[in-house]
C-alpha cells in the first residue's frame, strides 16, 4: 500500500489560505455588524449567515456561477489577471472560504458584543477616536472570541466538500484534498488510503474541539475581564 | 464657565436641566432614575439632549440652535464612570496613560504620570492590572485617567457608591482636596444627600426631571 500525503499538504494550504482571507473579512465586519446600526442590517446578517444553513451543492453550484468562464467574476479575472479560479486550488480556497467565514464572524462578533459598551464610552471620553477604540480596546477584549473563530474556521476549511468539489473538482495532485481523497478512495476501494485519512481527519478535529472546550473553561476561570464591571 | 440649559425626553418623563457653575463642586442628588446620569451623560457628549445649549468656557459644545455637537473627545471633559470603566486588559500605568493629549510635548505642561500617581497615591500600583486593587484605588485610578487628559471639567458618575464607609470618608476629604489642587469645576452625581452636603459647593436636587436648587452659592464649609 502506497499512502499519499499530497491531499494533507494540499488541505493545509487551503485552509490556511482560507483562515487568512476569513479574518482580513471577518473582523471588519464583525466590529461593524456589532457596534453600529445602519439600514438592511438584518439582510446583511443573514447573508453572512446563508452558507452556514445551505447545502455545500448550492454553494458550489452559486460559486460555478459567479466564478465560471461566463460568471462576472469569472470573467473579470481571466480578462485582466489572465487567472482561472475554476478547477484550480484558488477555487477550493474560496469555497473553504465561503464556508468557514460565518463560524468565524459569528465568533468574533459575538465576543465583540459583550465588551462592555462603558469601555468603550471611557476611551471616547479620553479622547480616543473610533479606530482607535476599536485596536486597543474592543479587539484585544475580543480576542477570546477571535482564537475560537480562528480554530473553528481552520477546522470547517480543512473539512470542505461539496463545495469545494464543485468548483475546484477532484484533480489529484493539484486539487484532491483530504475529505476528497477519502470519498474517491473509498469510491475506488482502496480502503487503506481513506482510512488513514478518516483516522488523521477525526483525531485532528476530535482535538479542536476538545482544546477550544479546555481553553474557554479556563479563560473564563481566570477572565480579567469580569472583575470591574460586575 | 459651564453654563448648560437643556431639554431630553426620557421614556417616562421630560428631563430638565439648567446648570451654570464657575468653579467648585456641584452636587447633583437625587433618588436613582431621576435623571443625574443623563444629565452628565449629556455635558459629556455620550448622549444627546432633544433641545437647548452647553456652552463651556463660553464656547458653545452643543446647541440645537446653531445645530452645534462636538464630538466627545473634543470636549475636554474628564468623565469618572459609575463601576470606573477602567480597561481591564492594561496595567494601572497604561490606563492612565491612554487619554494623554498627544500635542504634549509642544505644550509647556509639567503633568507627569508619576506626579499624577503620586497625588492620588497609587503609585505602588502602577503595573497591577485592574482586578489585582480594591475598590477604593480603582477610584483613584479612575481619577488619574480622567486627570491625565487635563479636562477643563471633571464629571463624576456615583464615584464613591460602591465602595465601604471608611474609604468612603477618605475618599470624600480627598476629592476636596483635589479639586482645590485641580481648580476647575467638578460635577458630581449622588444619591447620597448627606454627600452631597459635604462635597457640594452648589447642590441641586433632581427628582424625575425636575430640578431644585438647594445651595446656590459659594459657601464652602472646609
Amino acid at each position: 500500500m502506497d499512502f499519499s500525503f499530497i491531499p494533507i499538504i494540499l488541505s493545509l494550504k487551503v485552509a490556511f489560505a482560507a483562515v487568512i482571507i476569513v479574518t482580513c473579512i471577518s473582523i471588519p465586519l464583525a466590529g461593524l455588524m456589532a457596534k453600529r446600526e445602519f439600514l438592511g442590517k438584518d439582510v446583511v446578517e443573514s447573508i453572512i449567515t446563508l452558507p452556514l444553513v445551505l447545502p455545500p451543492s448550492v454553494i458550489g453550484f452559486m460559486l460555478l456561477f459567479v466564478f465560471g468562464k461566463n460568471g462576472p467574476l469569472g470573467k473579470l479575472l481571466e480578462q485582466w489577471f489572465h487567472t482561472r479560479i475554476v478547477f484550480t486550488l484558488a477555487g477550493a480556497v474560496v469555497a473553504a472560504a465561503v464556508v468557514a467565514l460565518p463560524l468565524m464572524y459569528q465568533s468574533v462578533k459575538v465576543a465583540m458584543e459583550n465588551v462592555d459598551p462603558n469601555l468603550e464610552k471611557a476611551a471616547r471620553t479620553l479622547g480616543a477616536k473610533e479606530l482607535r477604540i476599536f485596536i486597543t480596546i474592543t479587539l484585544p477584549l475580543a480576542w477570546n472570541g477571535i482564537v475560537a473563530g480562528l480554530v473553528l474556521a481552520f477546522a470547517r476549511s480543512l473539512g470542505e466538500f461539496g463545495a469545494t468539489l464543485m468548483i475546484a473538482g477532484n484533480i489529484p495532485g493539484k486539487t484532491q484534498t483530504m475529505p476528497l481523497a477519502i470519498y474517491f478512495a473509498n469510491e475506488s476501494g482502496d480502503t487503506g488510503q481513506a482510512s488513514i485519512l478518516v483516522i488523521i481527519m477525526t483525531v485532528f478535529s476530535f482535538m479542536v474541539i476538545y482544546g477550544l472546550n479546555r481553553w474557554g473553561k479556563k479563560s473564563q476561570h481566570d477572565s480579567r475581564g469580569g472583575g470591574d464591571n460586575a | 464657565m459651564l453654563k448648560a440649559h437643556f431639554k431630553k425626553k426620557l421614556p417616562t418623563f421630560d428631563l430638565e436641566a439648567n446648570i451654570s457653575l464657575n468653579s467648585g463642586i456641584l452636587a447633583l442628588v437625587g433618588p436613582s432614575g431621576a435623571g443625574k446620569t443623563t444629565i452628565l451623560q449629556c455635558i459629556a457628549g455620550l448622549q444627546t439632549p432633544s433641545q437647548g445649549e452647553i456652552k463651556i468656557r463660553e464656547k458653545a459644545v452643543y446647541s440645537s440652535e446653531q445645530g452645534i455637537n462636538v464630538p466627545i473627545r473634543n470636549r475636554r471633559i474628564g468623565y469618572v464612570f459609575q463601576d470606573y470603566a477602567l480597561f481591564p486588559h492594561m496595567t494601572v500605568e497604561k490606563n492612565v496613560m491612554y487619554g494623554i493629549p498627544k500635542k504634549d510635548n509642544i505644550s509647556n505642561k509639567v503633568l507627569t504620570v508619576s506626579k499624577v500617581l503620586e497625588m492620588l497615591k497609587i503609585e505602588h500600583l502602577r503595573h497591577r492590572y485592574p482586578n489585582q486593587i480594591s475598590g477604593g484605588e480603582k477610584q483613584r485610578v479612575a481619577l488619574a485617567r480622567a486627570l491625565m487628559t487635563e479636562p477643563e471639567l471633571l464629571l463624576l458618575d456615583e464615584p464613591l457608591s460602591a465602595l465601604d464607609q471608611e474609604t468612603r470618608g477618605t475618599l470624600q476629604q480627598e476629592l476636596l482636596k483635589l479639586q482645590a489642587q485641580w481648580q476647575i469645576p467638578f460635577i458630581l452625581v449622588t444619591h447620597d444627600p448627606q454627600e452631597a452636603e459635604i462635597l457640594g459647593d452648589q447642590i441641586i436636587k433632581l427628582d424625575r426631571g425636575r430640578q431644585e436648587s438647594i445651595r446656590g452659592g459659594s459657601l464652602k464649609i472646609g
